[in-house]
């Protein structure tokens, strides 16, 4: 039975991978709660997760925002409903939009780059150095990254909303004429506080997922130049359908 | 400087340790006792788990079976903690150095001072140019791992190694694939760091001449085993059919590396 026998070993390998995922994030909260603290490092990972993510997380929601209003505007031009342009496209950033854009372009950036720094730390033996100065991999890698990216995705995801409300307006009103006043009433006229906390904790979720999965694909590479490549591809590949997934259940579930 | 095993406890035993890679036996039964003070060599051919035999050492790898003791304490019965405490007591160099390539090279060797120890900034520094000055090469700390060379970068791997006065010291393949008078250099270094801190040694290597200018014992791995064990000289004239052909180079004699041949 070749076809019963792939899939159960697809079933195993899909268990022993969330069985590993979880290993590590039990690994990774440990160390975050133990001594030694290395806010050096924690600080100079908030750095290159976020501030490096600033330029592609501001082109992707501004454009966003303004395709969105583009979009929009000729759909409900169709039923006379142009008024509400501003409204929907703010509630659709802040809910939805800006953090799952966020987080798939800093998977793209950072968990990608996670994943190649610690693939290469294993296949030079870094990795076992580390170790053999008894100090835990896990907490001397992961807990910075993750912690600076839980911490930095949803700032950045708060300026991907400001960003496609920008957007948005820039195009209803400096190129399909809508009256700018209104326009502005209207964009705030229906949003509630937890349309943003919503996108914002959506977002810390996101951080930790991407960097945990960036740094497992890293840390368990085999294999040379090649498993490094193939490290990062998987880390970009996983962590991006993980943000999706993750996203409709934590819509579900929690808002 | 060889012998005191009847003493006390050894600085390194392993008992009927096996390990296996994807069903593939790489260690089978190995037996392998380390006194205080001994520089032991472990020779072998490539890919024979010379290096999988170091990693088990210091606790790098977690046997299949059997038991790691270091200091009569089981590796594997204490917790992580403890783990990493008794590796305080370890100094490892690595192939090709394993330096940190995000730190120079002064960075590097602090790293375990300022992690394990409370030193001040002034002590780091200097023992940091204390450790440089061991592996004679003063003055290079704020270098990148990258600007230097294959054997300055193992060396910088060794300063890094013995930055916390570690009793043991692991060098996994020290001169591979060095050139001659940089492999000349860096057995200088091992014998300097050897009559300077008096450490017990594990050196893994597949050159003799390495071999036999730093051992007081040397062994032979062979099928996952420790085949033979003996001091250099009795290792040298030994005639045993393996022993021999790896002293020599000569794979004729040797049962694995020739099977189109049928007679022995």
């Amino acid at each position: 039975m070749p076809f019963l026998e792939a899939v159960g070993r697809f079933v195993l390998a899909l268990l022993e991978g969330f069985g590993r995922f979880c290993e590590l994030l039990y690994r990774t909260l440990l160390g975050a709660l133990r001594p030694p603290y290395d806010f050096r490092a924690l600080l100079d990972q908030v750095v290159r997760v976020g501030v490096d993510s600033v330029p592609v997380v501001f082109l992707t929601t501004l454009f966003t925002g303004a395709v969105m209003a583009l979009q929009t505007f000729n759909g409900f031009a169709r039923f006379h409903a142009e008024a509400y342009v501003g409204s929907v496209v703010a509630l659709s950033m802040l809910r939805e939009l800006s953090p799952v854009l966020s987080g798939l372009m800093v998977t793209g950036r950072a968990g990608s780059a996670m994943a190649a720094e610690l693939g290469t730390m294993r296949v030079t033996e870094q990795i076992d150095a580390l170790v053999s100065l008894a100090t835990d991999p896990v907490q001397y890698l992961f807990v910075p990254r993750v912690l600076a990216a839980i911490i930095v995705v949803p700032m950045l995801v708060v300026l991907g909303n400001a960003m496609g409300i920008g957007g948005g307006y820039l195009v209803a009103v400096k190129i399909l004429g809508a009256n700018p006043v209104i326009y502005v009433e209207n964009t705030f006229q229906f949003l509630r506080m937890n349309d943003l906390w919503s996108g914002v904790i959506k977002a810390a979720f996101f951080g930790g997922l991407l960097s945990l999965i960036g740094c497992q694909r890293g840390f368990d590479t085999k294999g040379g130049a090649e498993g490094v490549g193939r490290s990062t591809t998987s880390a970009v590949v996983t962590g991006s359908l993980a943000i999706l997934v993750s996203d409709f259940f934590l819509t579900k579930v929690l808002f | 400087m060889g012998g005191g095993g009847a003493t006390g406890v050894p600085a390194v035993r392993l008992t009927d340790v096996s390990k296996a890679f994807g069903g593939k036996s790489v260690l089978s039964g190995l037996d392998l006792v380390v006194p205080v003070g001994t520089s032991l060599v472990v020779l072998g051919k490539s890919g024979m788990g010379k290096s999988v035999l170091l990693k088990h050492v210091i606790g790098l790898l977690r046997p299949d079976s059997g038991r790691v003791e270091v200091g009569g304490v089981d590796l594997w019965a204490v917790s992580a903690r403890e783990r990493d405490r008794i590796r305080r007591r370890f100094g490892m160099s690595f192939q090709e150095g394993a330096l940190f390539d995000s730190m120079t090279v002064g960075e590097n060797i602090s790293f375990p001072l300022r992690r394990h120890t409370r030193m001040s900034p002034a002590e780091v520094r200097d023992r940091v140019a204390e450790c440089l000055e061991l592996v004679r090469l003063p003055g290079t700390e704020a270098k990148r791992p990258s600007d230097l060379s294959g054997g300055m970068r193992r060396r910088v791997g060794f300063a890094r190694a013995i930055a916390l006065k570690p009793e043991i010291l692991l060098f996994d393949e020290p001169t591979t694939g060095l050139d001659p008078i940089n492999t000349d250099a860096l057995v200088r270094v091992i014998q300097h760091l050897r009559e300077s801190l008096r450490p017990t040694a594990i050196t893994i290597t597949h050159d003799l001449k390495v071999a036999f200018s730093i051992a007081d014992r040397v062994a032979l791995l062979e099928s996952g085993r420790i085949r033979i064990e003996r001091s250099p000289a009795e290792f040298e004239s030994s005639d045993d059919t393996s022993v021999r052909s790896f002293v020599r180079g000569d794979s004729s004699l040797d049962e694995e590396a020739v099977p189109l041949e049928v007679s022995r």
